[in-house]
């Protein structure tokens, strides 16, 4: 008896046993309580502030979906935003941490410009068009390749490079905004022109037709990851490098090629931001979009078809949080607020899928009754 | 001569918030853990050190200049420690992937001091947080009779604000924690082999939260400092602005010695506000890069040249999970 307590003594309060395995439903059930937690997080957070949690979180959603307008305003901010986390997919499924898509997508972007700013009267419609996206894919792609190159040759950093060329680029931008490319008669807010018609993408049902291409790169990552033997590679690159390199895979190589593709695609959501919603080239072209991105590509596990969802999601609580900005007077920096709440919340709740926790004694308890 | 040595003054006042950046994360990345945070870190500290010495200027009767100093650096320090704490519990105890936790700290931080500042500034009359006369006095440079009037030496060494001194002082002391003290040594051992220094008795979970909230803390410390020197105690949006991502680069700049901090931090400092002080005619948007292209240039230059004694801890980036060995 007196051997036993001294056992539950020293037996940790919580032991932490690894799952064999869980059920789907069970999977689902722990991500759905750990949604909750964050929008109840929040819902403090919003009480904090003296307003009602369930009158911001309903304006959220009329301000991001109540009439037509708003719904357009919706996918347009979720094109890019669903564009980018594609693009990340497939590096940080190999566990190259690229978190320069931002940069890629302003190369993308510039690269897009230049064509539409100075060949538009000479190429016809589809031509210029073309050569607009063949521009953003190579601009993003090498944008994407630097560093990659680095890290293939040197194993450098791979993180703060990529994350140092966003700003190298940004400079670059403000550069041909007050420099070459400035309009003439912008005067003291210097701007690039707007571009020719000619220049700008076509819409359909109502939005810009990004969201075609966006939805075709969803299913040709999900295929390119799932069944193609390169994506097979970058799955094996990123569970364990050891592995590819004594199954004979040249790892560098992988590495360099799966950056251009992902710069690529990047530099592909930069076009579409510049001849399809914005109709020229700012500052803000990219404008954080790079980032939230690797939100959605990590909550999504790096499926392209969540990714939709989750895109979705955060895009009506970006465009819904400038409603309760104009509603409630609440900054619009809480659709940040939320988005880190949200992520440090399924960031966690991993955990609770992957471990269970056996408290003291219960284990012993069931050993008992047999 | 005097325009050097507004040089090296300006650079001084630039580089201490990336000191104090970079000394945190040297500390966090000591116990094994890579801290991408450090940017949402900073602002967190930033706005709740504004927070802090706003509020107490607003009850006070009489404010008390030196007393808002102190509660902007408790406020600071407390607010990174919470950031960090959230870190800690996620890549710790929920065993969370340490690289995009910490970036969901970036934006959670940013998007948090964002939030509150413009909070604050909402609620005050003038529709901006900005403390008075008094209290922005406590955070410039201060002036000691006698030894700030010598002629060179005088500026350049006593004339900053209180801050830099305490960040040159925090420097000196993390180098001693780590390279002389009983915790330093165990710390490190947590970094490079956590097994072995379970093995050795060593709390491998006290020692990483331990360092990382502390860490956090100094980090905040440096956002405080760009929102109360560098803005003059005044929320601007998106103030801090990849400081604290370059806080991380020159952590691998100063190859994790706290010493080795205190000249990047001034390198650093020295570039991003050269383009005032010497002209090269080049356009002043690419002169802004500088600071971003001497880092990857830093980076590379630091992956060709690998010598044992600059190396990262072991184990860094790596959780450890003790079932696991």
């Amino acid at each position: 008896m007196t051997e036993n307590a001294k056992t539950a003594q020293r037996e940790p309060l919580v032991r932490i046993v690894k799952r064999g395995d869980i059920t789907a439903g069970k999977v689902w059930l722990i991500r759905a309580l750990a949604a909750l937690g964050a929008v109840l997080t929040g819902a403090l957070l919003i009480l904090a502030l003296g307003h009602n949690p369930a009158a911001v979180y309903g304006q959220m959603i009329v301000g991001a979906a109540g009439s037509k307008i708003a719904l357009v305003e919706t996918i347009k901010i979720a094109i890019p935003l669903l564009g980018a986390a594609v693009a990340i997919a497939p590096a940080f499924k190999m566990k190259f941490w690229n978190i320069g898509a931002e940069g890629q997508i302003m190369a993308g972007a510039i690269a897009a410009s230049y064509f539409a700013l100075f060949y538009s009267q000479s190429l016809p419609r589809p031509l210029l068009l073309g050569v607009m996206l063949l521009a953003a894919l190579a601009g993003g792609a090498l944008w994407g390749v630097i560093p990659a190159v680095f890290k293939a040759k040197w194993g450098t950093n791979e993180t703060l490079f990529t994350l140092m060329l966003n700003y190298i680029i940004l400079g670059f931008e403000q550069y041909l905004q007050n420099g070459p490319w400035k309009r003439p008669s912008s005067g003291g807010f210097p701007k690039i022109a707007m571009f020719d018609e000619a220049a700008r993408l076509p819409r359909l049902f109502g939005v810009h037709i990004g969201w075609v291409f966006v939805l075709l790169l969803v299913i040709g990552m999900t295929i390119y990851l799932r069944r193609s033997k390169q994506g097979y590679e970058i799955a094996v690159v990123g569970e364990s490098e050891r592995t590819a390199r004594y199954a004979g895979m040249n790892v560098g190589r992988i590495v360099v090629r799966t950056m251009l593709l992902s710069g690529a695609v990047a530099g592909l959501v930069g076009f579409l931001q510049v001849s399809g919603a914005n109709y020229t080239l700012t500052e803000n072209t990219a404008g954080g979009i790079g980032f939230t991105a690797i939100t959605v590509a990590w909550l999504a596990k790096l499926n392209p078809v969540v990714m939709v969802f989750i895109a979705a999601l955060l895009a009506v609580l970006q465009k819904g949080s400038g409603r309760i900005q104009t509603e409630f007077l609440i900054p619009a920096s809480a659709s940040e607020v939320l988005t880190g709440i949200i992520l440090f919340f399924m960031l966690g709740c991993e955990f609770f899928i992957n471990y269970r926790l056996v408290l003291r004694g219960r284990e012993r308890k069931n050993g008992q009754s047999d | 001569m005097d325009s050097l040595i507004n040089l090296l003054v300006a650079a001084v006042l630039a580089g201490t918030p990336l000191l104090f950046g970079t000394l945190g994360e040297i500390l966090t990345e000591k116990s094994g853990n890579l801290n991408l945070g450090v940017e949402g870190i900073m602002f967190m500290g930033g706005v709740a050190g504004l927070a802090g010495a706003y509020y107490y200027e607003r009850a006070a009767q009489d404010p008390s200049g030196l007393l808002a100093l102190l509660i902007a650096i408790v406020c600071a320090f407390l607010c990174g420690a919470f950031g960090s704490l959230i870190y800690s519990v996620l890549t710790v105890t929920l065993r969370a992937n340490q690289n995009v936790t910490g970036l969901a700290l970036t934006i959670f931080g940013t998007g948090f001091a964002n939030f509150f500042g413009e909070v604050m500034a909402g609620q005050s009359e003038s529709g901006y947080a900005a403390v008075g006369d008094t209290v922005k006095a406590a955070f410039a440079g201060i002036h000691i009779p006698g030894l700030s009037d010598i002629p060179v030496a005088g500026r350049l060494l006593f004339s900053y604000n209180i801050l830099v001194y305490l960040g040159v002082a925090a420097a000196l002391a993390l180098s001693w924690f780590l390279r002389r003290s009983r915790k330093g040594l165990s710390l490190r051992a947590v970094g490079e082999s956590p097994q072995t220094a379970d093995a050795a008795g060593i709390n491998v979970t006290r020692y990483k939260y331990a360092a990382t909230c502390v860490g956090g803390g100094i980090c905040g410390i440096g956002g405080m400092y760009i929102v109360m020197v560098t803005c003059g105690g005044i929320w601007v949006h998106d103030c801090v602005g990849g400081k604290g991502w370059i806080a991380v680069a020159l952590v691998i700049f100063a190859m994790w010695s706290p010493a080795r901090a205190l000249l990047g931090s001034l390198v650093f400092g020295a570039l991003s506000i050269m383009r005032l002080y010497v002209p090269l005619g080049i356009p002043t948007q690419l002169y802004d890069t500088f600071p971003y292209v001497a880092t990857v240039l830093v980076l590379v230059f630091v992956s060709l040249r690998r010598r044992r004694e600059n190396q990262p801890p072991a184990s860094l980036g790596v959780p450890y999970f003790r079932e696991d060995r």
